[in-house]
């Protein structure tokens, strides 16, 4: 079994990037480190995409010399699904920074627990 | 003293000192005077508890799911082999073996994006467009002339920034254009050769202050081209997909592979996506630091 | 090929057209535009189902010149058009009846983009019902995540901001799975699209060739939706959401989003891993436990709560636990239960939140039932349209609630164990604490104060939407039959 994790060593290191990332966005109260999970998560999720489409002894999808055969390039599916996917993944980071900075403007503080209990202080505070 | 501090980064309980805020440009007076304040000694005599947990649960959960993933990664297909399901089944084979003749793009990824995939790729970028718009009822907020008094200080005190900002910003640029339009004759497309031209933007504006990028990027201009440039993506899509499923020809041809003007759609599609991608770029960083593009 | 079948492309390339236009015009025209978008959207839908209906098949349309395995397709049958045209036809209507609420929460410089992420929503919507590719599904996916953050965050105060932080971390994290799950699915099968990924997984399932990460896909793919649309353990966020953003958003939010989501899931079910080996895998029984738990849960806590926004929000959650009970117990007649119950709650939920914003606004602004007692005499329209939604959400015959429970009642006389007892007791069960907790509200608005306090004006645009969502949930209970039957017949051709 170690073999064939050695073999697949790529895959290997993108699933525990996934879960290390999982887990920093399920359970950190901290705003910029559910950021930093949830971009360590993504970039996993690519890496194991790209593992998926590669080929020994095979080059890039780009046609040289006219040679169509399908033994001379790798698989270029996986790297169209990467690009959308990356993509996704930058307005999702944006759009969380955008909520921090506004987040951070009204409360002063960075830690999502802490923003509950101030919101249920004042809650009971108007009862 | 060292471990209270971290601890409090750690977790995001840190108050500013005066001096970090005003290089952050956050006026602390002003939230001290709002109604509500932080209240702090009550929330930490109760986290004490729950700041035992956080880390045990976390490496708990986390060693559970890697030892599920490394069990199931062994029973899957194998890195680098030719007869996995995913690289041996028909669909590549048409990619490969027909996509030059059949999209025109000598480089088979684009031809995979725009052309048989393009669906997810009009989706892709509304999907940028949607953080866009979100970042913008966010952040947009009217303009105070002091941060722009203050950018000036900075910026007239920095030459190094200003003489490297002269040399690089015109080869980043061109380089960025040249990527865009060769995206279909070999590695790279609009979204990359977007983020090229968006970064050197913010290079520009960086060095040389809002004032003379504005003369050229006034929020005006910049809403009206990246909303022309999608709507044509869209619209000439439009006309694609139902030329296809209608079974009728399109007047764009693809040309002789490896020629600039070939490849049907594929190049103008990637002028458009490159035009958006460098514009959103442009206006996050526009959000983040001045509030107003 | 009919020409009406060209309509879902006009459809998904209009609204995302339209939002983009939307951010250049100002609040009342954005507001026109959206209002003509989902009106016309719901008229090609009709379109599209009398179609579909009379000629009895399902098609796939090419979007592009390359058929499946190769390119991208949708897939028009039965179900997604009338699934597709009770979307729209909520959207239009809340859209319609939700402007008091819209004006009243949104800044007047960013009304616009209220209307531009809607129509996004839209798009979005009939993408994720008449996709016939997953990849597509998890792009729109995406798209409604974060358009749905936006309209909830734009109320503007800090509470808002706090609950839509909430939603989007737990919305990441489902679509962190639903990505992963997919990425999987490619590596084993090596096809995106749904015709060709049913063919590769039966094969790998006689052959029991990669089974474990065939499970691993279809528990992360599972979970990932039901984390998104509030099955039991992630259900508390509903609370707080709901709870504090605009009305409008809220019906939108849970009458059409999470069922987009549910949707989808279903989809992927029936067509990428068939009912027989969903059964087989284990997980459709965990879904099933957790879906009771979800049913009595929110209920319960649906009891405890003082504010009407929240205590709809927590019905919610009850609601969503039928739909997926009906998918756990994964045979034909529970699964159109859950459709059934997709298309009850959609047209219910919505009208429920924007009856109680007037409520509340005619009651000092403030949400709690102490506040709202007595509304029968301020604002009679409003208490007729929530008392009307309340008895389909507790079952009375003749709504469009009572066939739901009718219909799951049925489909657990197809099993012969502990899941048919468990079905029944728990549907019981539900319904007397469904009961107890609008029947509360109910009585609570009619009964009257000794003064009078003056009355109040609806405008025009809500009595309209109130009278129609009546209407359409009278419409669905009394005939429900040919509904069914065009929902059973769609089922076969899925």
């Amino acid at each position: 079994m170690l073999e064939v994790l050695f073999n697949n060593r790529i895959e290997c290191v993108a699933v525990i990037l996934f879960a290390v990332g999982y887990v920093t966005l399920l359970v950190s109260p901290n705003m910029i480190k559910k950021i930093i999970g949830i971009n360590i998560m993504d970039s996993a999720c690519n890496l194991f995409l790209t593992s998926i489409g590669f080929v020994y002894n095979k080059t890039a999808p780009i046609v040289v010399n006219g040679d169509t055969s399908m033994n001379t390039y790798i698989n270029p599916l996986p790297a169209g699904l990467v690009l959308t996917s990356i993509v996704v993944g930058v307005s999702v980071t944006a759009v969380m920074l955008a909520l921090t900075y506004k987040m951070y403007e009204k409360y002063h503080t960075l830690n999502l627990n802490e923003v509950y209990k101030i919101n249920h202080e004042l809650e009971d505070k108007e009862k | 003293m060292k471990s209270n501090w971290f601890k409090k980064w750690d977790e995001g309980n840190f108050d500013l000192t005066e001096e970090t805020a005003k290089s952050f440009k956050i006026n602390t007076k002003e939230n001290k005077e709002k109604k509500f304040k932080p209240i702090e000694k009550i929330v930490e005599k109760e986290n004490k508890s729950f700041e035992m947990i956080y880390p045990v649960v976390a490496i708990g959960l986390a060693l559970v799911m890697i030892s599920f993933f490394l069990y199931a990664v062994t029973k899957m297909p194998m890195f680098g082999d030719p007869n996995t399901p995913a690289n041996s089944s028909e669909v590549i084979k048409r990619y490969i073996e027909s996509g030059l003749e059949e999209t025109g793009a000598v480089n088979i990824v684009a031809g995979v994006i725009l052309d048989y995939r393009a669906f997810d790729t009009l989706g892709e970028s509304h999907v940028l467009f949607t953080a866009a718009t979100v970042v913008t009822l966010l952040l947009l907020a009217k303009k105070e002339e002091k941060e722009d008094v203050k950018e000036k200080e900075i910026m007239e005190t920095d030459p190094i920034l200003k003489i490297a900002a002269k040399v690089l910003t015109p080869i980043i640029l061109v380089f960025g254009i040249y990527v865009i339009l060769c995206g279909h004759l070999g590695p790279g497309g609009g979204f990359s050769g977007g983020s090229i031209i968006g970064a050197g933007l913010i290079l520009y504006s960086v060095a040389y202050g809002t004032e003379r990028i504005k003369k050229i990027i006034t929020p005006k201009v910049y809403k009206i081209i990246t909303l022309s440039a999608l709507c044509f993506y869209s619209f000439a899509k439009c006309y694609s997909f139902f030329c296809g499923a209608n079974h009728l020809e399109t007047i764009f041809t693809t040309g002789t592979p490896g020629a600039i003007l070939s490849a049907g759609l594929i190049l103008p599609l990637n002028i458009a996506v490159g035009i958006v991608v460098s514009l959103t770029m442009y206006g996050f960083y526009c959000y983040f630091t001045r509030r107003h593009i | 090929m009919s020409f009406c079948l060209n309509f879902p492309l006009f459809m998904i390339v209009a609204s995302l057209s339209s939002s983009v236009i939307s951010t250049l015009l100002k609040g009342k025209t954005a507001r026109i535009l959206s209002l003509l978008l989902t009106g016309v959207c719901f008229i090609l839908d009709l379109n599209i189902l009398l179609y579909v209906v009379n000629t009895g098949g399902s098609y796939t349309y090419m979007m592009g010149h390359f058929p499946h395995p190769w390119g991208n397709e949708l897939k028009i049958s039965t179900i997604e058009a009338i699934i597709s045209t009770l979307f729209s036809l909520v959207l239009f209507l809340i859209l319609l009846g939700g402007k008091e609420s819209i004006e009243e929460y949104v800044d007047d410089s960013k009304q616009h983009l209220y209307y531009a992420l809607c129509d996004l929503i839209n798009s979005s919507l009939l993408v994720l019902v008449y996709t016939n590719d997953i990849f597509t599904g998890y792009v729109f996916v995406e798209i409604c995540t974060l358009a749905s953050t936006g309209i909830l965050v734009l109320r503007g105060n800090g509470k808002s901001l706090a609950a839509a932080i909430r939603y989007m971390v737990f919305a990441l994290i489902g679509s962190g799975l639903l990505l992963f799950g997919i990425v999987f699915l490619y590596n084993i099968t090596g096809n995106l699209l749904m015709p060709n990924l049913k063919e590769s997984i039966i094969n790998l399932y006689n052959t029991k060739q990669y089974y474990l990460p065939l499970l691993t896909a279809m528990c992360f793919i599972s979970v990932g939706v039901a984390i998104k649309s509030g099955l039991f353990p992630f259900h508390f966020w509903m609370a707080d959401t709901y709870g504090s953003a605009i009305p409008a958003s809220s019906g939108i939010l849970s009458g059409i989003i999470s069922k987009a989501y549910i949707f989808f899931l279903i989809k992927v079910i029936k067509d990428v891993f068939t009912i027989e080996i969903f059964k087989a895998s284990g997980i459709s029984n965990i879904i099933f436990v957790l879906a009771l738990f979800g049913i009595v849960v929110g209920s319960i806590s649906a009891i405890r709560e003082n504010d009407i926004f929240r205590m709809c929000a927590y019905s919610s959650a009850a609601q969503i636990g039928y739909i997926y009970m009906g998918i756990g117990l994964s045979t034909t007649v529970s699964i159109v239960a859950s459709l059934f119950q997709i298309c009850a709650h959609c047209i219910t939920k919505p009208a429920l939140f924007l009856s109680s914003y007037h409520l509340s606004k005619n009651s000092g602004g403030s949400s709690r039932f102490k506040a709202l007692q007595g509304s029968y005499k301020r604002d009679f329209f409003s208490t007729v349209c929530f008392s009307q939604g309340a008895f389909s959400m507790v079952g009375i015959p003749l709504t469009a609630g009572f066939m739901t429970k009718y219909l799951f009642g049925m489909s657990a006389f197809d099993y012969t164990n502990w899941e048919m007892l468990a079905t029944l007791i728990v549907l019981i069960i539900s319904t007397i604490l469904n009961t107890i907790y609008f029947t509360k509200t109910v009585v609570r608005l009619f009964t009257v104060d000794e003064n009078i306090e003056k009355k109040f004006n609806i405008s025009l645009q809500y009595r309209i939407v109130g009278i129609l969502f009546m209407i359409v949930n009278f419409g669905l209970g009394i005939f429900a039959k040919n509904y069914i039957d065009v929902i059973f017949k769609g089922l076969n051709l899925f």
